[in-house]
């Protein structure tokens, strides 16, 4: 034990380590907090559906040879969350719909373009691989990457805090919202940009298919314990720090993937608290 | 001056017209019912009055001091809602939300009126329950609470009844109809007939036939007895 405590000191003595918990926090933090909005609101999968985009865009990116791909990718992934979120409402393809044809065509497309116009390597399955599932890069960032994050983060924060009633109204009942006069079409919209953010944040920690895992995984657990909104929502950001940080602890002292460490303790967590809720289901 | 005009509406959505040219007031502290089969437009109808769908013609109108945002309404429950965790007191507390305009906190006359509507509807050992919890019409008056909290002048009630048993019902009624005699003026939809000829002082019957009038007047007309008998609507 004594052994894995100074093993775990250790590594923390490196600064990509420090960044790397840092950054891995954050983004448990803020991915958690809109998760509780976007599983209520039926879009569960966004998170799936719009990593795809990103990985589509990011495809484009390495195309065009542009040697710093954020900017567009944020770009492309955004105006696909307002798509979305907008369709979701009241169009003719619904919300599931939606989701799935626009994750599977942008996923699509971006393989595509990398094989057509084989850039960076000679190993594409590989880095489509890593791009997938999260590759090393939590380990690689630098300070200015975490400079970033922090900022976006806090604005995440500040924002979901500022609004979080008015969040609460519109996903609770949005018809109720608009015939009082609240402007939920501009609160969607923030929404989705805000959500857009935290995505494409989120593939450098653990790549696009498990960042939905973040945006679920701790709202559901919330969920079969806690009945109130805040208590789901602290909850919910308590409960995606805590497992995140784990997780990070556990793949570097155990040298096991990031993203998949952090996902498998966030669905031990579920099963922990689906066992709890069971029990305390009669009297909660 | 009337709290709301309907002047000369045509109503429908994806261009499909489904109303055409409907014209009716409401004053204040009026109980308007309105009824129809299904499809005949009554959801449309709401919805354009709330200002959710745009009219293809005609205009709504709002008068006597009434703003556009001063409507408690009363949606029917969606899918989201019935697994939402929220308590009771989160749900009323919203209905103060529009006040708030840009303001991020609710101020202590919000919390104050939304305290006052748990009151009124007999909801304050409700008040931490979980929303999802509840029986359907407790989950009502907790939507009815939260439309208080939005104004005390104008209701619009989307089936408020549906899928309640007949004493919740009747409950519900009366609870409306105390409502409405303490100056809230009631735009109720509902295909319940009875109850709009037994508690409605208007009735705006639409579908192929349009009626607009006084109760009285309407269960004097042909369309009253023979909706009320269960024959077409012709």
């Amino acid at each position: 034990m004594t052994d894995l405590f100074s093993k775990l000191l250790q590594y923390l003595q490196f600064p990509f380590v420090r960044y790397a918990l840092i950054v891995g926090v954050l983004i448990a933090l803020c991915s958690s907090l809109l998760g509780v909005t976007l599983v209520l609101k039926r879009f569960s999968f966004i998170g799936d559906g719009l990593s795809h985009v990103a990985f589509g865009a990011m495809a484009i990116a390495a195309v065009l040879h542009v040697t710093n791909d954020m900017p567009l990718v944020l770009l492309i992934t955004t105006i696909s969350a307002i798509l979305l979120l907008r369709t979701g409402q009241n169009a003719k393809i619904k919300g599931d719909a939606a989701i799935a044809m626009i994750s599977v065509g942008s996923l699509a497309i971006g393989y595509l373009l990398m094989n057509i116009f084989p850039v960076s390597s000679s190993n594409l399955s590989g880095d489509v691989c890593s791009s997938l599932f999260g590759s090393t890069s939590i380990l690689t960032l630098t300070q200015a990457e975490v400079w970033l994050c922090v900022v976006l983060s806090i604005a995440v924060v500040a924002i979901f805090i500022l609004f979080y009633h008015k969040i609460f109204s519109v996903t609770f009942d949005e018809s109720f919202s608009k015939a009082t006069g609240i402007h939920a079409d501009l609160y969607n919209l923030l929404l989705a940009v805000v959500i857009a953010v935290i995505i494409v944040l989120a593939m450098n920690l653990v790549g696009s298919l498990l960042i939905s895992a973040l945006v679920i995984f701790p709202a559901l657990s919330a969920m079969r314990l806690f009945k109130s909104f805040r208590s789901v929502t602290i909850c919910s950001a308590v409960l995606s720090v805590v497992c995140a940080l784990l997780g990070l602890l556990i793949s570097i002292a155990a040298g096991t993937p990031v993203g998949s460490t952090i996902v498998a303790v966030d669905i031990a967590a579920f099963a922990l608290f689906t066992l709890f809720g069971k029990i305390l289901g009669g009297k909660a | 001056m009337a709290q709301l005009i309907c002047d000369h509406l045509s109503l429908g959505y994806d261009g499909h017209e489904i109303l055409h040219d409907l014209s009716f007031s409401v004053e204040a502290g009026d109980y308007l019912c309105i009824v129809g089969e299904n499809g005949s437009g009554k959801s449309t109808l709401m919805k354009t009055i709330l200002g959710l769908t745009a009219p293809i013609e005609g205009k709504v109108l709002w008068g006597d001091g009434l703003a556009k945002n001063e409507i408690g309404y009363l949606p029917q429950q969606t899918v989201v809602q019935r697994d939402f965790p929220a308590s009771v007191w989160e749900i009323v507390l919203s209905g103060c939300q529009a006040r708030c305009g840009l303001r991020p906190f609710y101020s202590k006359a919000e919390k104050a009126l939304a305290e006052e509507n748990l009151h009124k509807l007999g909801l304050e050992p409700l008040k931490n329950r979980c929303y999802r919890e509840l029986s359907g019409g407790q989950q009502q008056r907790v939507l009815l609470a939260r439309a208080l909290c939005a104004t005390q002048k104008l209701l619009l009630l989307d089936e408020p009844v549906s899928g309640l048993d007949p004493v919740v019902t009747s409950e519900l009624y009366q609870l409306i109809e105390s409502l409405n005699r303490e100056g809230t003026t009631i735009l109720m939809i509902s295909h319940d007939i009875d109850a709009a000829a037994h508690f409605a002082s208007h009735v705006l019957h639409i579908g192929k036939t349009v009626f607009w009038g006084t109760k009285t007047q309407y269960m004097q007309s042909p369309l009253y007895r023979r909706f009320a008998e269960g024959g077409t609507d012709a």
